[in-house]
C-alpha cells in the first residue's frame, strides 16, 4: 500500500507552550461553533483540539506540561465499525477518518468508543443561531453542521484536497510543506508539523526518524494513530 | 365452591392440595364468566388512573420528546465524555423487563412447569409493552431522529446500506425480530380465549373478538395445529430472547471503553434481565390480583411462592456474574479499569453503588428464603420493586457512569440527568397505560390453559390417602 499517501501530524511537546492558538485557528477554519458560556461551562465546548494540562511537582517547583489532543486519525479506528450508517468511515485516498455530516443520524456511539474522547456533538443548532454579521466568518469550504451530528478534526481535508487539486492542475507532485492545516499554520512555536508520513523526505518523516523519543497515544490499544508525539526533553531531565 | 375444595380431615391446612389452582377446579362456564367479568368491569378509579397515565405519557414522554427534537439533544443532561445517558439506561432496563414474558412463558412451558398456566399471558404482555417502551429509546436518543430509517436496510438509488458491523444495526434487527416473534407468541395462545370472549360478548367487543379469533371453532384439527405452533414458538423464541439481550450487551462489550469492554457482558445482561423481569412479573401479578375482579382465584400464593424462588435463584446468579466482573478487572490490573471502579466504589457514585448492592443482594437474600414472605403478594411486590430499582441503578452505573471516567483524566466529567428523568417517568406511565388498557381488552388469564391443566390434575384415592395425580396432556 505504498502508493497511498499517509498524512500525519508530529507534535513536539517541548515546543508546545499551551497558548491554545491552534484551537482558535482550527475553529475559524472549520466553522467549529462557539457554544456560549453556559454550555461551555457544562462541558459542551466543541473545539476539535484540546490542550491538556498536567502539573507535576509542588508549588513553586511546578512543571506544567501541555499536550494538544485532536483526532488521531487512527489506522484502525474504534469509531468506524460502530456507526450504523457509515457516517464515520475510512478514507482510502488520504488514509484518514472521515465524518460525513449529512449521513450522521446522531447515535453518538463513535463518541463513546473513541478512546481519545475527541469527537464532538452538536447539542444545539449553534451555527444557525449565530447573530447576523458573524455568520460571514464561516469558511465556505467547510460544511456548517446542524444539531444532532457528530464532528471531529479532519486534518483540514479541505486544504489537502485544494493543494492536491492545485498540484494536479499544474501537472506536478505535491511538495512537502506546500500547505498546512490551520493548527500547524497558527502554532507560533512550530510545535505542530504536518506532512506525508509515507514520503521519507518530508519534514514529519525526518522528525519521526530523529533521535528523540516519541510515542503514540494509547498505542497499546492498537489503533495505529497518525499523530506522533515527540517526548518532552524536560521529562528526560527531571 | 365445589365439593372438591373442602379439605380432607387427614391433611394439614398448609398442605391442603386445593390451594393449588390446578387442583381446585371450577365449572368451565363459571371460569369463563369470571375472566369475562374481570375484563369488562371498569370502575371510576380505573378511568382516573387511565386519565392520569395518559396525561403523563402525553406530557412527560411525547411532549418532552417533541421539545427535545425541536430544541436539540442539549436539553438532556449528557455531555462529553458521557455521550449515552439515562436514555440508554432506560433502553436496557425495559429490554430487561421484556425478558420476563418469554422466560416465564416459554421456558416454563418447555419445561412443563405447571404453575405457569394462569400467569403466562400477564408475563407475555410485559414482553410486548416492555419492548414498546424500550423500542422508543433508540429513537429518542438519536440526534436526528427524523433520519432513523437510515439504519434499516432498504433498497435505494445510491446503494447505501447500513453498517452490518455496527452493534446498533444488530440491535435493530434483534429487537424487531424479538418484537414480532413475541407478538406472535402472545397471539397464538390467545386465539381460543378470544373465541371464548367472542361467544360471550356483544357490540364492538363482539366485532373485535370475531376478527381477532380468526374464526376459531375449537375442532380437533384446530387444537392440534395450535398446540404444534405454540410448541414450535416456545422453543424458537428462547434463543431469540437470549440473543436479544446478548446483542444489547454487545453495544457495550464490543467497545474499547474501560468498564464496558468485558466478555462476560452477554450472559451477565441476560441474567440481569431475567432477574428484573421475573421480579416485575411478581409486581404486576400483585397489582392484577389486588385490582381486578376474580383474580384471587386464578393468581394464588403458590404462584408468588414460585416466582419468589426464581427471584432468589437469579439474585444468586446475578451476584456471581457481577463479582466475577470485578474480580477480573482487579486481577487484570488495567489502570483505566481502576479509574472506573474507583469512581463507582469510592468515588462520587459510591452511595448509588452501595444502594444497588443492598437492593439487589441484601434484600432478596435476607427475605426470599422465607416461605411466608414469598407467599405474601404485597411483600413480594415491595421486594420486586426494590429489586427493579436496584437493577435500574445497576444499568445506570454501567451505561452513563462508567463512561464518565475515560482513559484521559483531563476530560472526566460527571453525569446527571435533566430531561431524561421526566421522560423516564413518561415511559413508566406508557408501560402501565398500555397494560391497563390491555387488561380490559384481552383476557388476562389464559382460561383454556388453566382448564387444560385442571383436566390433567386429579385427586386420586389410594387406600385412605387422597393424592394428586397428573396425566400427560401435551
Amino acid at each position: 500500500m505504498t502508493d497511498q499517501p499517509k498524512w500525519g501530524l508530529v507534535i513536539d511537546m517541548d515546543r508546545c507552550n499551551g497558548c491554545t492558538v491552534c484551537i482558535t485557528a482550527c475553529s475559524m477554519e472549520n466553522n467549529v461553533p462557539y457554544v456560549g458560556e453556559d454550555d461551555a461551562g457544562y462541558g459542551r465546548s466543541m473545539q476539535w483540539i484540546r490542550v491538556e494540562r498536567y502539573w507535576e511537582g509542588e508549588y513553586p517547583n511546578l512543571v506544567v506540561r501541555f499536550m494538544p489532543v485532536m483526532c488521531q486519525q487512527c489506522g484502525v479506528a474504534p469509531c468506524e465499525p460502530v456507526c450504523p450508517v457509515y457516517a464515520t468511515l475510512h478514507s482510502e485516498a488520504e488514509q484518514i477518518n472521515l465524518q460525513v455530516y449529512n449521513r450522521c443520524v446522531g447515535t453518538r456511539y463513535c463518541g463513546n468508543n473513541c478512546p481519545y474522547v475527541v469527537r464532538q456533538f452538536n447539542w444545539f443548532d449553534y451555527s444557525s443561531d449565530m447573530p447576523e454579521p458573524l455568520n460571514n466568518q464561516f469558511n465556505p469550504d467547510v460544511t456548517v453542521r446542524r444539531r444532532g451530528v457528530m464532528e471531529k478534526c479532519t486534518f483540514c481535508i479541505q486544504r489537502i484536497r485544494r493543494a492536491e487539486e492545485t498540484a494536479n492542475a499544474e501537472g506536478r507532485e505535491l511538495q512537502d510543506g506546500e500547505f498546512e492545516p490551520a493548527c500547524a499554520q497558527a502554532c507560533p512555536s512550530d510545535a505542530i508539523v504536518f506532512g506525508l508520513l509515507s514520503n521519507p523526505d518530508s519534514q514529519v518523516s525526518h522528525l519521526v526518524r530523529s533521535a528523540r523519543s516519541q510515542r503514540l497515544l494509547l498505542e497499546e490499544l492498537g489503533t495505529e494513530p497518525r499523530v506522533i508525539y515527540l517526548k518532552s526533553e524536560r521529562g528526560l531531565r527531571s | 365452591m365445589t365439593a372438591n375444595s373442602v379439605p380432607l380431615p387427614q391433611t394439614r391446612a398448609e398442605e391442603d392440595p386445593h390451594q393449588h389452582l390446578l387442583l381446585d377446579p371450577r365449572p368451565r362456564e363459571e371460569m369463563n364468566h369470571m375472566v369475562m367479568e374481570a375484563m369488562t368491569a371498569t370502575s371510576r378509579p380505573y378511568w382516573v388512573v387511565i386519565g392520569i397515565l395518559a396525561t403523563l405519557v402525553a406530557v412527560c414522554l411525547f411532549g418532552a420528546w417533541l421539545y427535545m427534537i425541536i430544541k436539540g439533544m442539549g436539553v438532556a443532561g449528557i455531555r462529553r465524555p458521557t455521550y449515552w445517558g439515562m436514555f440508554i439506561t432506560n433502553f436496557v432496563f425495559w429490554i430487561g423487563i421484556s425478558h420476563s414474558g418469554t422466560f416465564v412463558s416459554a421456558i416454563l412451558r418447555v419445561f412443563k412447569a405447571e404453575f405457569r398456566r394462569p400467569i403466562t399471558r400477564a408475563a407475555e404482555l410485559m414482553t410486548a409493552f416492555g419492548l414498546a417502551a424500550a423500542g422508543l429509546y433508540p429513537l429518542i436518543h438519536l440526534g436526528r431522529v427524523w433520519l432513523a430509517y437510515w439504519i434499516i436496510p432498504y433498497p435505494n438509488q445510491r446503494w447505501l446500506w447500513p453498517n452490518f458491523r455496527s452493534p446498533l444495526t444488530w440491535d435493530m434487527i434483534a429487537i424487531t425480530t424479538y418484537l414480532l416473534s413475541s407478538l406472535m407468541y402472545i397471539y397464538l395462545p390467545l386465539i381460543p380465549d378470544l373465541a371464548m370472549a367472542r361467544d360471550r360478548s356483544v357490540g364492538w367487543r363482539y366485532k373485535l373478538y370475531r376478527g381477532m379469533a380468526l374464526g376459531w371453532r375449537g375442532t380437533e384439527a384446530e387444537w392440534f395445529r395450535l398446540r404444534t405452533a405454540i410448541q414450535i414458538f416456545a422453543f424458537a423464541i428462547i434463543p431469540v430472547m437470549f440473543s436479544v439481550h446478548t446483542i444489547v450487551s454487545w453495544d457495550f462489550a464490543v467497545t474499547k471503553t474501560p468498564g464496558w469492554h468485558s466478555s462476560i457482558f452477554g450472559p451477565f445482561f441476560v441474567v440481569g434481565a431475567i432477574y428484573s423481569g421475573v421480579s416485575a412479573v411478581a409486581m404486576i401479578l400483585s397489582l392484577i390480583r389486588g385490582s381486578m375482579l376474580n383474580m384471587k382465584y386464578f393468581i394464588r400464593e403458590e404462584h408468588f411462592d414460585a416466582l419468589g424462588k426464581l427471584m432468589l435463584v437469579f439474585s444468586f446468579t446475578w451476584t456471581y456474574f457481577y463479582f466475577n466482573e470485578y474480580l477480573l478487572a482487579w486481577y487484570g490490573g488495567d489502570q483505566s479499569d481502576f479509574y472506573v471502579w474507583n469512581a463507582l466504589t469510592r468515588g462520587p457514585y459510591m452511595w448509588l453503588w452501595l444502594l444497588m448492592l443492598f437492593l439487589n443482594i441484601a434484600v432478596p437474600w435476607l427475605t426470599l428464603w422465607n416461605k411466608r414472605v414469598r407467599r405474601n403478594p404485597w411483600l413480594l411486590f415491595a421486594i420486586g420493586f426494590m429489586i427493579n430499582l436496584g437493577m435500574y441503578i445497576e444499568r445506570y452505573l454501567i451505561v452513563p457512569l462508567m463512561i464518565t471516567r475515560s482513559r484521559f483524566p483531563f476530560v472526566w466529567d460527571n453525569y446527571s440527568p435533566r430531561i431524561e428523568l421526566v421522560m423516564s417517568v413518561g415511559t413508566l406511565s406508557l408501560f402501565l397505560l398500555l397494560y391497563a388498557l390491555a387488561s380490559r381488552l384481552i383476557p388476562l388469564i389464559p382460561v383454556w390453559e388453566v382448564q387444560e391443566g385442571q383436566l390433567a390434575f386429579r385427586m386420586r384415592r389410594i387406600g385412605k390417602m387422597e393424592v394428586p395425580s397428573v396425566s400427560e396432556i401435551e
